[in-house]
This record gives structure tokens, C-alpha cells and sequence, in this order.
């Protein structure tokens, strides 16, 4: 299950519908080994496209350079579809490459840059096996810590 | 030419779990052959060939001492004692079905 708190949840809704058309893309970090998603860090689409994402490689060994430092991992990486809905393509199936990750897709389709609700869902990906799981909203950061 | 080579999660699986093994070679790509004598198996995810050569994964990143590879040489970028290799696969995916990705890196290796 990923349990993740409001903020960072409405931060990624947010992301989401203010790149459409094009796909948002980022990571929230947390501690090695916690599996608490805590830091929200959006990330520039290298590729500025509605069907694919990638991130820029100095933007990426920077990030990466970052959570070593703060001995974090990426507990989430996200993304949006902006045409289909919220399920991992077999690209994104492909190239998942942290097998510890909790794989978040949101899908804007339906109402884009405007408000309204998008489907917010949430995979393991792991030797190109798709696992979808539940996701818990908690009210903060705090409660994130409290109840792991 | 000794260099640190730090290993990304998804294939720590050659390294016993290292986050970091040394390497050996003049250019990047004596490292990789030094890396796959000592981790067999590690090349096959970080290189592929490529009309008739070889060249590093449309999906893989790799750095010397924080310059990415693919503006000073690729394969041939000289590595001098001391240096630091990055691997880091790339963060990418997207809802388009793209025939020329080549998504091996992923695959395990049997």
C-alpha cells in the first residue's frame, strides 16, 4: 500500500493538470528504507511530450546526487497520461527501474488544466510485472511518521 | 587505472548488494569489460551492439565525474586514476507505445 499525505497528493494533482497536454513528471523522496514519501521534488519533461516523459540526465544525476546526500531514495516516482487512463504502458512497464518504488500514474484526461477529479493510482513495477496497490491519504506529514 | 564505479539499485544484483565497486581502464569502455570480468553479466544491461559496434543503452546515463558520456565521447571517454562513474538508468516511460525503445535494461538477465 503507499501511504501518502494530502499536501504532497494535491502537489502532484497539481503538477499534473498545470503540464497538461504534456506529461508531469517528478519523484518524492524519503529516508533509505522507510518507505514514507516526504519530499516533493517535481521534475522538468526532458521530453515536453503528451505521450512520453523522461528526465533531463543533469537534472536526473543532480536529483540522485541530492538524495545520497540526504541518504534518501525514491519511495514515489510519478507521471501522468494525459489522453489515457491511469495504468502503466508498456513503456512505462519497460523502463521501471526501481524496483523499490511505489509507481504513481494520474490521468488528466478527462478534465486537463481545469479542476476536477483525476484518477490518482499507484503500482509496483518490478521484472516488468505490474502489481496495483491501495492508497491512504493521511492528513500529514506527521501522521505519515506517526503511524509507520 | 583504478576508478570508483557506483551502481544503480536495479542492478546491484551483479555487485552482492555493492553501492560502489572499483574499476579498472583507460576509456569507459575498458571499465565496462573490467566491471563484466568481475560482475559477469553487467555489460549485456549497460551496453548493446549497434551496427556492427557497440554503444551504452538508449535508457542508460552514465558519468565521469559528473559529465555525461554522451557529449565527451560515449564508450571512448577517457577515465583517468582517481575518477568517479556514474550509472544511473533513466527516469522515463509514457503512455505512447514506442516501437524503437529498446527496454532491455529492465529485463533480468536470464
Amino acid at each position: 500500500m503507499l501511504r501518502i499525505d494530502q499536501e504532497t497528493y494535491d502537489a502532484i494533482v497539481a503538477h499534473a493538470k498545470r503540464d497538461h497536454p504534456d506529461e508531469a513528471c517528478g519523484v518524492v523522496a524519503g529516508p533509505e528504507g522507510s518507505d514514507r514519501p516526504e519530499r516533493f521534488v517535481p521534475m522538468v519533461n526532458a521530453a515536453s511530450s503528451p505521450t512520453f516523459y523522461e528526465f533531463d540526465p543533469t537534472d536526473l544525476l543532480k536529483l540522485y546526487r541530492e538524495m545520497e546526500a540526504r541518504e534518501e531514495e525514491p519511495v514515489v516516482v510519478y507521471h501522468s497520461h494525459t489522453e489515457t487512463e491511469a495504468y502503466p504502458s508498456r513503456t512505462d512497464i519497460g523502463l521501471a527501474m526501481e524496483p523499490n518504488a511505489h509507481y504513481v500514474l494520474v490521468s488528466t484526461r478527462e478534465h486537463g488544466n481545469s479542476d476536477g477529479p483525476v484518477e490518482f493510482r499507484s503500482y509496483r513495477i518490478v521484472d516488468g510485472v505490474v502489481t496495483e496497490e491501495d492508497i491512504s491519504v493521511v492528513a500529514s506529514l506527521e501522521d505519515l511518521r506517526s503511524q509507520g | 587505472m583504478a576508478v570508483e564505479v557506483r551502481i544503480p539499485t536495479i542492478l546491484r544484483t551483479y555487485t552482492g548488494g555493492e553501492k560502489a565497486v572499483a574499476g579498472e581502464g583507460s576509456t569507459l569502455s575498458e571499465v565496462i569489460e573490467n566491471l563484466e570480468a568481475n560482475h559477469p553479466g553487467i555489460k549485456e544491461r549497460l551496453v548493446e551492439a549497434k551496427d556492427g559496434d557497440s554503444d551504452l543503452r538508449r535508457f542508460v546515463n552514465v558519468y565521469v565525474n559528473d559529465e555525461d558520456v554522451r557529449f565527451t565521447g560515449g564508450l571512448e571517454t577517457s577515465v583517468s586514476d582517481g575518477d568517479q562513474v556514474v550509472v544511473l538508468p533513466a527516469v522515463a516511460g509514457g503512455s505512447c507505445a514506442v516501437g524503437h525503445v529498446d527496454t532491455r535494461l529492465s529485463k533480468t538477465a536470464n
